[in-house]
């Protein structure tokens, strides 16, 4: 019999421009023992209805028009807010996205850990700490004595995960929902994650619903599939079923954007555009403390009409060497070279021509545009600025970038949040073509967005560098993406070049462990 | 730790000093001195009074002979009250003026962030406006008009509480606490209010609910640590506000606090107990901005592992 079995559920949105319906009933069921994915970009409803079964979306705005949430023979959704709690955190626990905001940051560890078994079963204290002493031993923390008196904000991500993973565990729930649980982990710890929830769920016999945008993730570890759009299940079943014949349209959609295939350089005859050699930037966090070496000895040459893929996790100084091209981030010692001009020794007018001639674009793409500028003020920013065009002809030179990123005419005088996503990055894409750069940094330019978008911008990119010859540096901590999209290929870590070598190379004869260990933990190996 | 509050004092002491200097030259700088009263005074007589207060000298040494008085502590004699030095009437009213400012402050901080909280939890529902609403009007209401209007109504109409003093009748510190306090209970409120309100949006109080707790638990145990650190913060500038208001309502009451001294030397050029008591106030000021500072600081765990010499 199935642990949870959710039937037609329905859940709206009052909002001041009218009633939005969020899940549109949605029907499925979680085995005990066995995990089963919900896949979906955002604002396909998926994290909502788990949300709304438990309890926990607001209302109102929320509200559930619909539907049964049968758990242990109850439904979840005509309990009452006192039963529904006893259920939270003992019956069904959860864990979610990001472990930075998830965890209470004025609290210690140990105070949240043994906060669901002093609410559930009335433990003393001091049995609730053994406990959740050697729950933190389970779930792979050092030292669990000392960490346990520790704020969230001394531990990494993935340590933070674990302890959220730990917390959900605490009074052994039958049913775990994880949410997104290793979007905002990169990729080793990713995989560390992914094989510990797998662990624990054998171990501890419990049924998992797993929320994920990414079939890759899910790919490996799931059960059963559900594919949501737009607040509707649109398709269900066995992984293997899916993946070799998915029968809805949008799920061949999801298919067919997970980056596959891996670029063949087109390069004959390479001509080095930057040479960058020792560059180091270090930071003195205070006049005591040693150096943070951000960027250390790196030696690299970028070729004329290339795609160089910089990989590397977070804090491995990949945005930092990015930015430090630019120079926009301080450079303490080295060399860096454009076309046969020395960057580093730049200053005035010298840097601002420079910095027409070189771009950037970032990962946040609602952050870094102005929210109070429309995207005819962004794009025509720069022209002005290095004065690419005259006045009369700045109309029609916007209107030619609108069109080279794919933006239609109408939104020239529209601003930033009344875009998604993608669409903002294409307007950030365009504000870096303006001055018709010939080197562009790309810093990890479609993290933010869905799958499907993912793969419109990368597409998006690789036109427009092969129409205007451009050469880009791609940072990325996406070993996909990079294969789909790089020439050639430099891997870092902990501030120093690893290995480098053209994309076949790196990825079917890597030399060094660190690289190998990356592929390793490329999740999706069901779907190759 | 210890460097931060050092250094923290170590820059007050820049702004004291521009405070004692500009105030010295400004009350010189007003028409009419402290022997100019209405009463006729014999030249003689006048010209030995500014010589025992050091007024015949030039400004600059006048100013030296303060400096070096005030380096030891004394703040001089007073010009108004004949034998008594500043030192000893800023002490004679400090006790009043510090009891009726707790009080006050007291009154702030639990009506303030219970009204605060509790309309956090239910935000634009009546829960929310009927107490802010409140505040607003708390705010915008002067002391010397809220003062009198607590006074007819209590005092006279109802008869419930005596309508001045400070300790002779029972009960006659209720109303100028309440006048003092109401404004402040009133941002305390709104700092409450907007603090709760952004962390009862966060998702580690997700996390919280989604463990089963009770949502008084949430708030509770979850939401109030961050919550109130804006209130704890604001505490240093209130009580500057606090002092600085009691003068009024020790003038409506006619209570013997700091704030009537200081009133009345301001009108009658008492130039030693005007300085006295500004540096006194402000030096409080200062220390109780780095108290307050430093408070809303150790409550973050992030900072406070700064202070305490680096992260593990």
């Amino acid at each position: 019999m199935a642990l949870l079995t959710v039937d037609s559920l329905q859940v709206s949105f009052t909002t001041r421009n009218g009633t939005h319906q969020a899940v549109k009933g949605v029907s499925f069921s979680v085995e005990p023992r066995k995990l089963t994915a919900i896949i979906g970009e955002s604002g396909s409803g998926k994290s909502v209805s788990c949300y709304a079964m438990l309890g926990l979306i607001p209302t109102p705005p929320g509200r559930i028009d619909g539907g049964t949430a049968l758990f242990d023979g109850r439904d979840l959704l005509s309990l009452s807010e006192g039963e529904l709690r006893a259920i939270r955190g003992r019956d069904i626990a959860m864990i979610f996205q990001d472990p930075m905001t998830c965890l209470n940051p004025f609290m210690t560890i140990g105070e949240q850990l043994i906060e669901p078994l002093l609410v559930h079963q009335k433990l003393p204290k001091k049995q609730a700490t053994e406990r959740a002493i050697a729950l933190l031993d389970e779930v792979g923390i050092r030292a669990p004595e000392t960490t346990f008196n520790a704020y969230p904000h001394e531990f990494s991500g993935g340590m933070r995960q674990r302890v959220m993973i730990a917390m959900a565990l605490i009074n052994e729930p039958r049913l775990l929902i994880a949410d997104e649980p290793t979007t905002a982990l990169d990729v080793t710890i990713q995989a560390q994650i992914l094989k510990l929830i797998a662990e624990l769920q054998k171990k501890r016999d419990i049924g998992v619903l797993f929320i994920s945008h990414d079939l890759a993730v899910v790919a490996d570890i799931a059960d059963h599939i559900v594919v949501m759009e737009q607040g509707e299940v649109v398709e269900q079943g066995a992984p293997s079923d899916l993946f070799s014949a998915a029968k809805h349209p949008y799920t061949q959609k999801l298919l067919d954007a997970i980056p596959t295939g891996q670029r063949v350089s087109t390069l004959t005859d390479p001509k080095p555009l930057i040479e960058v050699q020792q560059l180091r930037t270090w930071f003195y966090p205070n006049a005591k403390a040693a150096p943070v070496k951000a960027v250390d000895d790196v030696s690299l040459t970028i070729h004329r009409g290339e795609i160089l893929g910089l990989v590397g996790e977070s804090g491995s100084g990949k945005s930092t060497l990015g930015r430090a091209l630019l120079r926009l981030a301080p450079i303490t010692d080295g060399q860096v070279s454009f076309d046969g001009t020395r960057v580093t020794d730049l200053e005035g007018n010298g840097l601002k021509e420079f910095r027409r001639r070189m771009q950037m674009i970032f990962q946040d793409p609602f952050a870094s545009l102005n929210p109070r500028m429309t995207v005819y003020d962004t794009l025509a920013e720069p022209l002005l600025l290095h004065g690419i065009c005259a006045k009369s002809e700045l109309d029609r030179v916007i209107a030619r970038l609108m069109d080279d990123v794919g933006l239609a005419h109408s939104f020239i005088r529209k601003y930033p949040h009344e875009f998604s996503g993608g669409q903002r990055q294409r307007i950030a894409i365009g504000r870096a073509l303006a001055t018709k750069p010939e080197f562009i940094v790309a810093d990890e330019p479609v993290s933010a967005l869905d799958v499907t978008i993912q793969a419109q911008i990368l597409d998006l990119l690789m036109d427009l560098g092969s129409e205007y010859g451009l050469t880009m540096l791609f940072i990325s901590h996406d070993m996909a993406v990079i294969r789909h999209i790089a020439d050639r290929i430099v891997v870092m870590y902990n501030g120093r070049l690893v290995e480098q070598g053209s994309t076949d190379q790196v990825f079917n004869a890597p030399k060094e462990a660190y690289t190998q260990s990356l592929l390793a933990s490329i999740p999706g190996a069901a779907l190759q | 730790m210890l460097r931060f509050i050092t250094g923290r004092l170590l820059q007050a002491v820049p702004v004291i000093f521009i405070v004692i200097t500009a105030t010295f030259f400004l009350v010189r700088a007003a028409p009419g001195g402290p022997f100019d009263d209405e009463k006729v005074v014999l030249p003689e007589v006048k010209k030995a009074l500014e010589a025992q207060y050091k007024l015949d000298l030039p400004l600059h040494e006048q100013y030296l002979a303060y400096l070096s008085d005030l380096s030891h502590g004394d703040l001089g004699p007073s010009f108004k009250y004949p034998g008594r030095s500043v030192n000893e009437i800023l002490f004679s009213g400090l006790p009043v003026t510090a009891e009726l400012g707790l009080y006050a402050l007291l009154i702030a901080l639990i009506i303030g962030t219970t009204a605060g909280v509790f309309a956090s939890l239910k935000p634009n529902t009546a829960q929310d406006y009927i107490p802010m609403s409140l505040a607003m009007v708390g705010i915008c209401m002067p002391s010397f008009l809220l003062g009198p209007l607590l006074v007819l109504v209590f005092g006279i109409y109802l008869e419930w509480l005596p309508i001045s003093g400070w300790g002779a009748i029972p009960g006659d510190k209720i109303l100028p606490s309440i006048t003092l306090g109401a404004a402040y209970a009133a941002y305390v409120a709104r700092l409450s209010r907007a603090g709760m309100l952004e962390i009862l949006s966060q998702d580690y109080i997700r996390t919280a609910r989604a463990k089963g707790l009770s949502e008084w638990q949430v708030v509770i145990k979850h939401a109030l640590r961050g919550g109130l650190i804006p209130v704890i913060a604001f505490l240093g500038p209130a009580f500057a506000g606090l002092l600085a208001g009691s003068f009024v309502v020790e003038t409506i009451f006619q209570i013997p606090g700091l704030g009537r001294f200081y009133v009345q030397a301001a009108f009658n050029r008492d130039y030693t107990m005007i300085l006295g008591t500004t540096v006194f106030l402000s030096t409080l000021i200062v220390l109780f901005n780095l108290v307050s500072d430093i408070t809303a600081a150790w409550l973050n765990p992030r900072l406070r592992a700064q202070f305490s010499g680096g992260e593990r």
